[in-house]
Parts: structure tokens; C-alpha cells; sequence
């Protein structure tokens, strides 16, 4: 029993370590092209308007998802397919009398792009050259996946409670107590006991709400792998629902250590711009420290696939198989402790911001 | 990064989170925080209830205990209450057992000592009876010849004189 335990783990273990000599002895269409470890990484952690799930013959496998644009004469939708495959600006796509290219996933005006000279102008901040762009993206399409597995999860968890008074089991038995954890372990302590039950429900669904994304992106195949959590823009939309919250819940303590702290009254005007660089600087770490851990994660556990690649050989699979696996058993953790680490910090600041008693 | 525009991601998030959020706030948080303080609660009140009960019980077999104490105590006045009386009667059976013999042997002694003097009076008048005859008998025998007759009176008269 245990000589064919050890014997399947070691069978996976090479595999998981050999697979990449088989992607690469398959064959790829990138071969014509000069290899870029930058762009592949780039591509991977960003966000785009299609879901590529895989090459078969140098034809790309692709999930297409829609283009919602606001233009300037209303909502356009149409299905990513059109732009083909093309980044680089050079397919026309024409939509009720519009016309729009796509250059490295930005959808700008086809003539507007025309006339863009400097690359610089170049970026998804440009708005003059593009339409507003409401797309359902990969990351989008991940997230709603991710919504819908928690919601099918916790209702089913929820259910069972009527059926089952007894101790939990099943799935109940598993996800309590995470929920537990995050009561006991992050809302109440950080909270108190008075008011920690106003918060629970936004603790939960943001802590359950990362982690779940953090796991999607380490899965290496469609229909997850999206780099959600290590998105800027999603982590500060989280950041600044913390805040918000954080803000509104604050009581007269919060605020009168913000703009009369215990200080000789003189010093008011230096310390009133720390407090209030304060009350922004704590969502903004939370902001980047989720997106800075989970893209690294992303980028070096790339970076070691790309190795081979860029070594040019399918030798250095091994030693880059065996970093990957680590780094995704690592990976694993970090999904789990950031999750951790967002929620404990919310809970922290809403703690803050609703504490009872002056403390200095 | 090729992050496409920050409006979509920034849109998308806001209206899933927030959907997402009240979704699971009314139909997942809720029944499951509600469940498991429910539970908590009920595990709460039966350690609670068991307590008591272990109380109750400490209690009970408390009084037992002392109801049990109660008992033997009032058991054992009894007995020494009983071994009392029954002292007590057989002191009085016996001093009053004794009163009665020695009235008794007092009733007795003074019956003998009654039927004695009457025995004694019957004796003496049957001695005097019986004395006077033979007296008379003597007297009779010895009267009987004169000779005898005036013998006598000259003894009595004899006698008469030494008086």
C-alpha cells in the first residue's frame, strides 16, 4: 500500500515535472517568431477580450467573449471574433457605420488610431482615441465564474442548515469552519464584540470572494487561469469599498483622531495632512499589496516556464517543472494567507474606525 | 501589463461585487451565521441545563445525605429513648415489685405475729383451762381425803404466815 502510494506520487511528480518537454516537443506557431519571455508574461497576467484556451496546429482554440463599447452614438456589442486575433491595430472591425481597431487589447476609434502618432498615446488611459469600454473580459467572465461557484457553494452550505441541526457535515462541515475563522479569528478581535455583527457579511464575501479568484488563477487551464486578484483595477475597486465602508462606519473617535489628535494645538496644521494621507494610504496598501503578491506569484511561476523557451532546449523541463511545482504549492498558500491578510486588514480598519474608547 | 481599460474591470467589479455581496449577504451569511449562532446557542443552554442538573443533582443527594443523617439521628433517639423507658419500667417493675414484697412480708410477718398471739392466747387459755382442771382434778383427788385436805390448809396457812 504504501510502496504504490510513493509509487503514484513519484509517477506524478515526473509527469508534472516532464509535461512541459511535451508542450514544447509539440510544437508551437511562435516558432517562426523570435521568442519574448516580456510580452508572454505581459499577455498572461493581463486582461484581454478573448479567452485562449490552446494552439492545435497553429490555429489558436479561442473562448470569445463580447465587446460592450459606449461610443459616441451609443452602445455597440459585438463578439470579440471579429478583431481576429489581431493586437496590433491593423484589423478594422466596422459596427453600425463605426469603425475601431484593437492594439494590445485597447479598443480606440479605427480613424482616431490613425492619427495617434506617439506611442505613448498608445494606452487604455487615451480616451479621446477610444470609446468607453464596458467588455466582458477574461477577467470579467472569471469573475462572474467565481460568483456563481460560491453562490451554488454557500446557498448549499445555507440549505443544509434547514435539513441538518445536528453538528455540521459534508460541505457545511468544510466551509464552517472557515466561517468560524473569519468570525472568530479576524471579525471579533479586531472588531469587538458590539459591533462585529454589522461587518461579518462583507468580511465573508471578501475574504471567500479573493481566495476563490487567487485559486482560479493558479489553475493553468481554461476556463480559469485569469490573474483576477493581481489586477489593479480589481483590487482597487476592493480597497475602496474598505474605505467607503470604513469611512461612513467611523464615529467621533476616528474623527477627532484625525483632526484633533493629542497634540499641542500648533502642530494641527502638519498633522491634519498626515491623518488625512492616513485614512488613504491603508486602503492604497491593501490595494497593492493583494495585486503585488498575486502577480509576482503569476509572473515568476511564467518566468519559470519561459526558461525553457529562452534556454532553447527542453532539458532545463525538469528543473523548471520541479520550480513551477513548488512555486504552485507556494502559490497556494500565498492565495490563502492574502485572502487572510485583506480580510484581517479590513477588519482591522473598520475596527478602527468604530472603537468605542480613546486609546493613544 | 496589457490591462485594457480600466473602466471595464473597474464597472465590472463594482456591479458583480456589489450584486455578489447583497446575493450572499441574504442568502448565504445570514442563514449560516444564523444557524451556527442558533447552535452555539442551544450547545450553550444544554452545557448550561447539564450544569444545573449536576447542581441539582449535588443538591439533591446534599438533602439526601442530610434527610439520611436526619433519619439515623431521630432513629437513634428513639432507641435511646426506648432503652430509656425501658430502664425506667424496669427500675419502677423492680422498686415497685420490691415495695410490694416487703409490704407483703410485712402483711405476712404482722398476720404471724397476730395468729402467734392469738395462738399464744388460745394457748395460754387452754393451759389455764387445762390447768384449772387438773387443779381441779387435783384438787378433786386430793380433797377427796381429809387427811390431805387439812394438810394443806396448814401448809397454806404456813405459807399465809410467812407472807
Amino acid at each position: 500500500m504504501r510502496i504504490a502510494k510513493s509509487t503514484i506520487q513519484f509517477i506524478a511528480v515526473l509527469l508534472i515535472t516532464l509535461l512541459p518537454i511535451s508542450g514544447f516537443a509539440g510544437g508551437s506557431h511562435s516558432e517562426d517568431k523570435e521568442f519574448n519571455a516580456t510580452d508572454l508574461i505581459n499577455s498572461h497576467i493581463g486582461d484581454s477580450h478573448e479567452f485562449h484556451i490552446a494552439d492545435w496546429n497553429g490555429h489558436p482554440i479561442t473562448f470569445y467573449l463580447p465587446v460592450i463599447l459606449w461610443t459616441e452614438n451609443g452602445l455597440k456589442v459585438f463578439s470579440s471574433k471579429k478583431f481576429d486575433h489581431d493586437n496590433e491595430g491593423k484589423e478594422v472591425v466596422e459596427m453600425d457605420g463605426e469603425k475601431f481597431v484593437r492594439y494590445k487589447e485597447v479598443i480606440y476609434y479605427a480613424d482616431k488610431y490613425a492619427e495617434i502618432t506617439d506611442e505613448a498615446d498608445k494606452s487604455g488611459l487615451n480616451f479621446a482615441a477610444r470609446p468607453l469600454n464596458f467588455s466582458i473580459t477574461k477577467l470579467v467572465f472569471s469573475m462572474l465564474m467565481s460568483v456563481i461557484i460560491l453562490l451554488l457553494l454557500f446557498t448549499a452550505v445555507a440549505r443544509s442548515y434547514n435539513k441538518n441541526k445536528m453538528a455540521p457535515k459534508g460541505l457545511a462541515g468544510f466551509l464552517e469552519p472557515l466561517v468560524l475563522f473569519v468570525r472568530d479569528d479576524i471579525a471579533i478581535p479586531n472588531i469587538g464584540h458590539k459591533n462585529y455583527a454589522k461587518y461579518m457579511p462583507y468580511l465573508l464575501t471578501i475574504f471567500f470572494f479573493i481566495w476563490i479568484n487567487n485559486l482560479i488563477g493558479l489553475i493553468p487551464f481554461f476556463p480559469f487561469s485569469s490573474n483576477l486578484t493581481g489586477n489593479i483595477y480589481f483590487t482597487f475597486v476592493l480597497a475602496f469599498i474598505t474605505f467607503l465602508i470604513t469611512t461612513f462606519s467611523a464615529n467621533k473617535n476616528y474623527w477627532g483622531h484625525i483632526f484633533a489628535p493629542p497634540v499641542p494645538k500648533a502642530l494641527y496644521p502638519i498633522m491634519w495632512p498626515v491623518e488625512i494621507i492616513g485614512m488613504f494610504t491603508k486602503p492604497f496598501a491593501l490595494m497593492i499589496r493583494l495585486f503585488a503578491n498575486i502577480t509576482a506569484g503569476h509572473i515568476i511561476i511564467l518566468s519559470l516556464i519561459s526558461l525553457i523557451y529562452i534556454f532553447k532546449t527542453a532539458w532545463i523541463s525538469p528543473v523548471s517543472g520541479a520550480f513551477v511545482l513548488f512555486m504552485s504549492v507556494l502559490e497556494m498558500l500565498v492565495a490563502a494567507l492574502q485572502a487572510y491578510v485583506f480580510t484581517l486588514l479590513s477588519a482591522l480598519f473598520i475596527g478602527q474606525a468604530v472603537e468605542e474608547h480613546d486609546h493613544h | 501589463m496589457n490591462l485594457t481599460s480600466p473602466e471595464s474591470l473597474i464597472f465590472w467589479t463594482t456591479i458583480i461585487f456589489v450584486v455578489f455581496f447583497f446575493l450572499m449577504k441574504k442568502f448565504a451569511w445570514k442563514p449560516i451565521l444564523g444557524a451556527v449562532k442558533s447552535r452555539e446557542e442551544s450547545i450553550n443552554n444544554a452545557l448550561a441545563a447539564a450544569e444545573t442538573a449536576k447542581l441539582e443533582m449535588q443538591n439533591l443527594t446534599a438533602s439526601n445525605e442530610r434527610l439520611l443523617a436526619e433519619a439515623r439521628a431521630e432513629r437513634d433517639a428513639m432507641m435511646k429513648e426506648a432503652r430509656e423507658i425501658k430502664e425506667k419500667m424496669i427500675n419502677d417493675a423492680k422498686s415497685e415489685a420490691q415495695a410490694q414484697g416487703e409490704k407483703m412480708i410485712a402483711q405476712a410477718k404482722s398476720a404471724i405475729e397476730s395468729e402467734k398471739n392469738a395462738a399464744m392466747a388460745e394457748l395460754k387459755n387452754q393451759v389455764s383451762t387445762l390447768s384449772i382442771e387438773i387443779a381441779e382434778k387435783v384438787l378433786k383427788s386430793e380433797l377427796a381425803n381429809t387427811e390431805a385436805q387439812t394438810k394443806l390448809v396448814v401448809q397454806l396457812l404456813g405459807d399465809a404466815k410467812l407472807n
